[in-house]
């Protein structure tokens, strides 16, 4: 919205400051000034001013015109707003017939509801030609386009109060005027030249034959004023914010009067709103024949104008707003940041004072503020007020507006700034979980990335098949949930999983030549319960997705460069479940490569299990889905069930005592068949229970795929125990020992023993 | 092997010198011969054995012998001595095939300090979490604690306690994200993705009674279309204090202290009436421009000003929701009685704040994964 200083200067002639001084106050106060522009000077040598480009929140209609800012600048600045008192001309006397006969105006009971007021005023003999005077001034520097005198009086009147009006030529109205429902599918066509078909809840204003406009939104063309129209009648009502509303979305038409009218137009502004037009129009000829018509529904008047007053406290301010800059005397000495503490500790002492004298808010300011706004203040003893509230201001209804009014014309920036009393903080039950988390796959090398919420009914079926979405405690089905209003086609479903995320991002990395990628993400996956109706509950769990591709990782002596990121995964879900106290301890993990999921490729990974429950599925994504999505080499994911460990106690170490005595190793080598697993060699080892072993590692694995060294089907083993005593230095007799029981041990299970060097 | 201790002529120091460079050279031929890791500690134990090293014997045997004015001579040169032993000790012992001399005399220039260091690369902290992890530890000095909730909400925690009115644009489809096969349910239970972390006010209220100080991080939904600035998906953190006298200079003053915290100790906030259904008097809250101190730059549009959240003192429609759904639940309904208690709440984009930080010019980025964008950020 454009408002003039050019205009506010006139409506109220006593502001002192200068525009862009003006433009600042009235931002800091809710009164969002958005652009200055320079008008710069008139053909006269006079300046034309500012033009304010103004952003108005949609609760404060009354102050989208330029009385409205005028109001809250007078406020503001404490200065008199002068009333706004149109001149007439006297009525024509010569119509006795007309006095006796008031133009015919009737709002159809079943409109009542929707037409609170409806005032109509017959100007005759009147001269259709451009508009002079201010309007023709303030209008170009507007920028507003300029139609004829008549219909230009009506929007200068919007303008300048806020109020819509209509002007009709009279002499196309066949009877009276009567405010009522359309017919449905009456036709009307509007000023803009457009037809329109009503609907039964269209509200217009009509003759006794047809419809004239619809009202609160745009006129009829039938009626419109035109270079002959010689009389004119002059509407100005008030309509139902819902009904114009309604009718506006409807026929698309958003029009300045509709944009009032559907935030709450002012009960009492429009007999005012019907003088200001006539007299406008008058100015450049014609009579006013008869009275004004004013139709009030009471009922309306009652929830709007007449609504009832509301109470004020002063306490109440100042229990809500607190310090000012202003308050007190003290403020110097003590600072600016004040505790509440402080503040209470102040006024028990001051107790006997009376407190409202202390705060800057004092019962004058309050008073004189709220007046300013058109509020009628009556004081009823001890700071307490009645609010009688100006029917302009709708968005005014409780004691906390009230308050808020206050601080707003107070202006924000001129309260302390206070700290309230810190309270203990309480720690978030798996924040710590959580932040070790992040912490330990940090430092594993991970780096930590977010992706979409939502997943692809395709991905889903993939990576989290319904079936294996297991059911609740109460043994309810697990369902993916679906969104009514998806982001895209892609975005269908709730994640049931954070993998098809992962893997775009790894798929995005690749495609930009990134190569060499670990990634996790910490996030939220999400199950519903489906019943007749639909979703009934939806279970939101935390997950945790790991991605590595890598095209550097070099084959060691124990892994294969292909099988070293299946064992990084591995090892990471081993160093995470290692931050937890898990009941049963390390042996409480363990994994498996039976029942993968149908996205991994088979034989190429595995699932992690915590107490016999599924913690972890992680391996190298197929080959097939690989090729699908065009992926220049392997990924790799791991999806863990984290929310099955975030609720664990973090593990506390306790010291153990380190030998004084040194260790020793001895390293063993032997040839396995294939199928011997180091699983059931370590199995074995321990089964010993060799005394002072401390551990059991291995070091390489040697195969020949040529079948030379070693046969195929065959590889070789070499591994290493550390033997260390808490009380004595160990002697080579104890490794004999402790080397022939393993020696046998594994051969005996199959292994053959190779010399080093062999 | 029996130890020898050389004969020593005379405490004079041509003598001295003499008999310690004969010493020096048994050292060097020795340590020449080492090859393997057990001649170097046969070597060690032989001249630096702790009880029949040969530094202890001859030691002992000349210094006992020597005149007191020899002796700071005589020490001095032990010490070269121990030293050359100490660097035959500390040459690496070559390969049985390499040649010795090449082990013994590593030129120094092969050592080129300007190549890149070796690192282990640690992963990549997130710049938005980053953020919210160090605006959560503002307040959480200030006395907040942390509370989460659900990403999915219902209608009543989302709009209706929040004191939105029923036909509010927010509410629309067009702005909001609802789920699926929802119209068998009442309206306040229908299930949508939360637009804003505010529902987790009510949460807390009705399942806490005051005094309360809290903190709630989070990713929140909105059916926006993608562009520089706007990301259907991002994450606020809201603040929640209420108590028996919370008020409006309280709010300024941990706004404008959370805000020095973050961005600076020079840093100003600037508040302005603003609109919001749940608050009331409603803010917007400026900070002074990061980039210039407040006299004009490009990053703040030369305003000098940065908007950078929302707050407000908590409306008491909101208070009265909280009442009636702690009614509901069975819990003393008097505690949030509008008339005992105040409170505000304040909110703020961390997308919006992590993009002003890093100088990130796309949000979209911050979703992307993409290695060349994260790793900018360790
Ligand atoms: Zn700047």
């Amino acid at each position: 919205m454009k408002i003039l200083t050019a205009w506010l200067r006139a409506i109220l002639p006593t502001i002192s400051v200068s525009d862009r001084q003006l433009a600042d106050d009235l931002t800091l106060r809710g009164i969002a000034v958005e652009g200055v522009h320079d008008l710069g000077v008139s053909p006269s040598g006079e300046m034309n001013g500012h033009l304010f480009e103004m952003d108005i929140t949609t609760n404060r209609v009354d102050a989208m015109n330029h009385r409205g800012i005028a109001r809250e600048i007078a406020t503001m600045y404490a200065l008199e707003l002068p009333a706004l008192e149109p001149v007439l001309p006297a009525v024509r006397e010569a119509g006795a017939a007309s006095a006796a006969r008031p133009f015919s105006v009737r709002i159809d009971p079943e409109a009542e509801a929707l037409c609170g007021r409806f005032t109509a005023r017959v100007l005759r003999g009147v001269t259709v030609r451009p508009s002079s005077g201010e309007v023709k001034t303030f209008f170009e520097l507007l920028g507003q386009k300029q139609i004829s005198n008549a219909v230009d009086a009506s929007n200068f009147t919007l303008l300048g109060m806020g109020h819509p009006t209509h002007a009709f030529d009279l002499d196309r109205i066949e009877g009276g005027i009567v405010v009522r429902l359309a017919r449905r599918g009456e036709v009307l066509k509007l000023l803009d030249g457009t037809t329109r078909t009503l609907e039964a809840d269209d509200l217009v204003v009509a003759d006794e034959q047809k419809a004239l406009g619809l009202a609160g939104v745009m006129g009829g063309w039938e009626s419109m004023i035109t270079p002959g129209t010689k009389n004119v009648l002059v509407e100005a009502a008030w309509f139902d914010p819902a009904a114009v509303r309604r009718s506006s979305r409807r026929h698309g038409l958003h029009t300045d009067a509709s944009h009032r009218f559907e935030r709450g137009a002012d009960f009492n502004a429009a007999p005012l709103a019907n003088d200001l037009v006539a007299e406008l129009i008058l100015r450049d000829g014609g009579t006013i024949d008869g009275t004004m018509v004013d139709l009030a529904v009471p009922a309306i008047e009652q929830r709007t104008a007449k609504r009832a007053a509301i109470s004020l406290s002063v306490r109440e301010v100042q229990r809500h707003l607190g310090t000012t800059v202003e308050d007190g005397k003290s403020e110097g000495r003590r600072g600016e940041d004040r505790t509440s503490e402080n503040k209470k500790n102040e006024s028990r002492q001051g107790e006997d004072r009376d407190v409202a004298g202390e705060s800057a808010l004092r019962s004058a300011v309050v008073e004189q503020y709220l007046t300013s706004l058109g509020c009628r203040m009556t004081a009823e003893g001890d700071g307490s007020y009645s609010v009688a509230l100006p029917s302009w201001r709708l968005d005014l209804e409780r004691e906390i507006d009230l308050i808020e009014e206050v601080a707003r014309v107070f202006g924000y920036n001129r309260f302390a700034n206070t700290l309230p009393m810190p309270l203990p903080v309480l720690r978030h039950p798996v924040e710590a979980q959580e932040r070790a988390v992040r912490t330990r796959l940090l430092a594993l090398g991970f780096t930590e990335a977010i992706s979409s919420t939502f997943a692809s009914a395709a991905e889903a079926a993939l990576f989290a098949p319904e079936e294996t979405s297991g059911s609740t405690g109460e043994g309810v089905a697990l369902r993916h949930v679906a969104m009514e209003n998806p982001l895209s086609a892609e975005a269908t479903l709730l994640r049931p999983t954070m993998l098809p995320g992962m893997l775009a991002m790894l798929a995005n990395n690749l495609n930009r030549d990134v190569r060499e990628a670990r990634l996790f993400e910490q996030g939220q996956v999400f199950l519903g319960t489906a019943d007749d109706e639909g979703v009934g509950e939806v279970m939101e769990t935390a997950s945790l997705v790991l991605g590595v591709t890598s095209e550097t990782t070099e084959r060691t002596s124990l892994y294969s460069a292909e099988d070293a990121p299946i064992f990084e995964l591995k090892g990471v879900i081993e160093s995470l479940a290692s931050l937890f106290t898990l009941a049963g301890g390390a042996e409480s993990l363990r994994f498996s490569s039976e029942k993968v999921p149908a996205w991994m490729e088979a034989g190429r990974g595995g699932i992690a299990l915590l107490h016999n429950r599924p913690l972890a599925v992680f391996g190298e994504l197929s080959r097939t889905e690989q090729a699908a999505r065009k992926l220049r080499q392997p990924v790799y994911l791991a999806t863990i069930a984290i929310s099955e460990l975030l609720t664990l106690p973090l593990q506390v170490h306790t010291a153990r005592e380190i030998s004084r005595f040194q260790a020793v190793e001895r390293d063993l080598s032997f040839l396995f068949p294939d199928t011997t697993k180091w699983h059931t060699i370590a199995a074995t080892i321990e089964a010993l229970a060799l005394p002072e072993l401390e551990r059991l590692l291995p070091l390489e694995i040697f195969r020949d795929p040529k079948g030379k060294a070693i046969a195929v089907g065959q590889h070789s083993l070499l591994f290493r125990l550390v033997f260390h005593s808490a009380t004595r230095t160990l002697t080579d007799s104890d490794l004999v020992e402790a080397s022939r029981r393993v020696t046998e041990a594994l051969t005996a299970m199959g292994g053959v023993q190779r010399m080093p060097g062999s | 092997m029996t130890p020898e201790i050389p004969h020593l002529p005379s405490y004079e120091d041509p003598a001295l010198d003499a008999a310690f460079e004969a010493l020096h050279g048994e050292v060097a031929t020795r340590s020449a011969r080492i090859t393997t890791l057990e001649e170097r500690e046969t070597f060690r134990l032989d001249w630096l054995g702790r009880k029949q090293g040969r530094l202890k014997l001859i030691g002992d045997a000349w210094l006992k012998a020597a005149p007191a004015e020899a002796r700071r001579a005589l020490g001095l040169r032990f010490n070269q001595l121990k030293q050359a032993v100490d660097a035959a000790l500390e040459r690496k012992v070559p390969d049985g095939s390499a040649s010795r001399s090449v082990a013994s005399a590593v030129p120094k220039a092969s050592l080129d300090l300007s190549l890149p260091g070796l690192v282990r690369r640690p992963g990549t902290p997130h710049p938005l979490l980053e953020t919210m992890h160090a605006m959560v530890k503002v307040f959480g000095d200030l006395g907040y604690s942390v509370n989460l909730g659900p990403q999915v909400e219902t209608d009543f925690y989302n709009f209706e306690a929040l004191n939105f009115p029923p036909n509010h644009p927010a509410r629309d489809t067009q702005d909001t994200l609802l789920l699926a096969n929802q119209s068998g349910k009442a309206a306040r239970d229908r299930l949508l993705m939360r637009t804003h972390t505010s529902p987790v006010q009510i949460r807390t209220m009705v399942a806490n009674d005051p005094p309360l100080r809290i903190v709630i991080p989070g990713k929140v939904h909105r059916n926006d279309a993608a562009d520089a600035t706007h990301s259907p998906i991002f994450h606020q953190i809201e603040g929640l204090a209420v108590g028996p006298e919370i008020t409006f200079s309280d709010l300024k003053g941990t706004l404008d202290h959370a805000m020095k915290a973050m961005f600076g100790a020079d840093v100003r906030t600037r508040f302005f009436p603003s609109f919001f259904p749940f608050t009331e008097p409603s803010a917007d809250v400026q900070i002074s421009c990061i980039f210039c101190g407040g006299a004009g730059c490009r990053k703040c549009k030369h305003s000098g000003w940065i908007e950078l959240l929302g707050c407000g003192m908590v409306d008491p429609a909101v208070f009265a929701a909280v009442t009636d759904e702690r009614r509901r639940q069975g819990r003393d309904p008097e505690v949030y009685d509008p008339r005992r208690v105040s409170g505000f709440a304040f909110g703020m984009g961390v997308e919006r704040i992590a993009m002003i930080r890093h100088g990130v010019a796309d949000i979209g980025q911050f979703y992307s994964g993409d290695l060349r964008f994260l790793e900018q950020f360790g």
